[in-house]
């Protein structure tokens, strides 16, 4: 896999969700991701991001176009310095949330993009990073 | 280093460095004759250099928020609101007050030739001076935009949530942008308030407007609907898009219990139907009576 243009977003306030999420549709639109794709792939960073808000106060997102087996697709990194996951299965479940909320950021978000990987230590952090391929699969 | 000395220099050659600013701003690239006539930046300028002079006639060069300084403050505030207004970049602005530094230094060189190490301390001395007052034209600049986005946050939130009454009983709001917790705030009370005011017992949530759906904005929605249920009240939502559909789906929200539409006609059409109320083509014959 191959990274053909990266760049990184600071996210420290709820106002960068909006410009965050349209440059990843920008990046999506311009590998000619489907409408469809295009709207999992924005929804799953939506919930990352906002995770990354609510629980970490912010952190960055490291864009990339990616090219593999000569498919573009998007590679979004999520890198935080919070309190970190202290049992990833458990917040990897349906429904589960220290927060009030719904429960479903997290599974949601695996289950809308191809690739998804997460890693964390407490005290320390959590990076997850997605990949999303332009037709999907 | 005798800084009421210093002082009392500048305040002597005032004319001189008067005609120098004025001949390095005119001589700037950058000057903008078109916004600003000469004569008002002439003014302008003089007025600043007095009360800046007159700020540092007592030997203060480096604290600019003691009351000496207030009307040179004030003076410079005033001047990069207007200018902000006029249409000038903020580089613009500040260097104009930049410009003033090379005039007051020339000054102190020509009296100070026989004496560097007092030239340069005093040339020091005046930088961190005007380094300061740009600072304040900048601060003063920025204040005013943040005054402008914020006026437009404000309008924007006021003119975002209309509830509109589509029939007797049945009021639709269309949801614009993106529903935070502070919009869903709004959008909710607005939503029960003209329940309670109208006595409609179905409420149309349209999220047409609505660019991307996650579990926070659908937490939302399903809050509303249960508030709206409580006050005895039915809610529609329409305007789920296809692509939204399916990622709601895969997101693993259950809006099951809500009733959802693809369109705000087809919720309308619900609605009448919840109501017992109906469209029909009114009859041809009487059609044509009425055209005769």
């Amino acid at each position: 896999m191959i990274s053909l243009t990266k760049d990184t977003m600071q996210i420290v306030r709820e106002q960068d969700v909006v410009p965050f999420r349209n440059r990843v549709r920008e990046l999506a639109t311009k590998i000619g991701m489907s409408l469809v794709n295009q709207t999992k792939l924005i929804t799953a960073a939506s919930e990352l991001v906002r995770n990354m808000l609510k629980y970490a106060d912010g952190g960055k997102v490291v864009l990339e176009v990616v090219s593999k087996n000569g498919q573009a697709g998007i590679r979004l990194m999520f890198v935080d310095e919070g309190a970190g996951i202290e049992n990833i299965p458990q917040a990897m479940q349906d429904g589960f949330s220290t927060g009030r909320s719904l429960g479903l950021g997290l599974p949601g978000a695996k289950r809308l993009v191809n690739e998804f990987d997460i890693k964390s230590k407490v005290n320390e952090g959590t990076t997850v990073t997605i990949i999303h391929w332009k037709n999907g699969r | 280093m005798n800084i009421q000395q210093t002082a009392q220099i500048l305040l002597r050659k005032k004319n001189t460095i008067l005609e120098n600013w004025m001949k390095n701003q005119l001589a700037d690239a950058s000057l903008r004759d078109d916004l600003l006539s000469n004569e008002d930046l002439r003014r302008q300028s003089e007025e600043l250099l007095n009360s800046l002079l007159q700020a540092v006639s007592h030997g203060n060069f480096d604290n600019i928020y003691s009351s000496e300084f207030e009307p040179v403050n004030d003076i410079l505030g005033d001047i990069s609101i207007t200018r902000a207004r006029q249409g000038f970049s903020p580089r613009e602005i500040s260097q104009y007050v930049l410009s003033l530094k090379q005039a007051l230094t020339d000054v102190l060189e020509e009296e100070r030739r026989n004496e560097p190490e007092l030239l340069y301390r005093e040339v020091v001395l005046l930088n961190k001076l005007v380094d300061s007052l740009s600072i304040i034209t900048f601060e003063t600049y920025l204040k005013g935009r943040e005054e402008v986005i914020l006026r437009q946050s404000d309008e924007i939130s006021e003119i975002s949530t209309p509830v509109i009454r589509v029939w007797d009983g049945i009021l639709a709001l269309p949801i614009i942008g993106t529903l935070d917790s502070s919009r869903t705030q709004v959008v909710m009370e607005s939503l029960l308030q003209e329940i309670v005011n109208t006595g409609s017992s179905i409420a149309i949530l349209d999220i047409s407007g609505v660019p991307a759906v996650d579990s926070l904005v659908a937490q939302h929605l399903i809050k509303t609907v249960s508030a709206t249920r409580l006050m005895g009240a039915e809610c529609i939502i329409s305007g789920i898009r296809a692509e939204i559909a399916q990622t709601i789906v895969h997101l693993g929200i259950d809006l099951s219990n809500i009733r959802t539409k693809a369109t705000l006609a087809s919720a309308l059409q619900l609605a009448f139907g919840m109501l017992s109320l109906e469209v029909r083509k009114s009859n041809q014959v009487s059609t044509t009576k009425l055209f005769k």
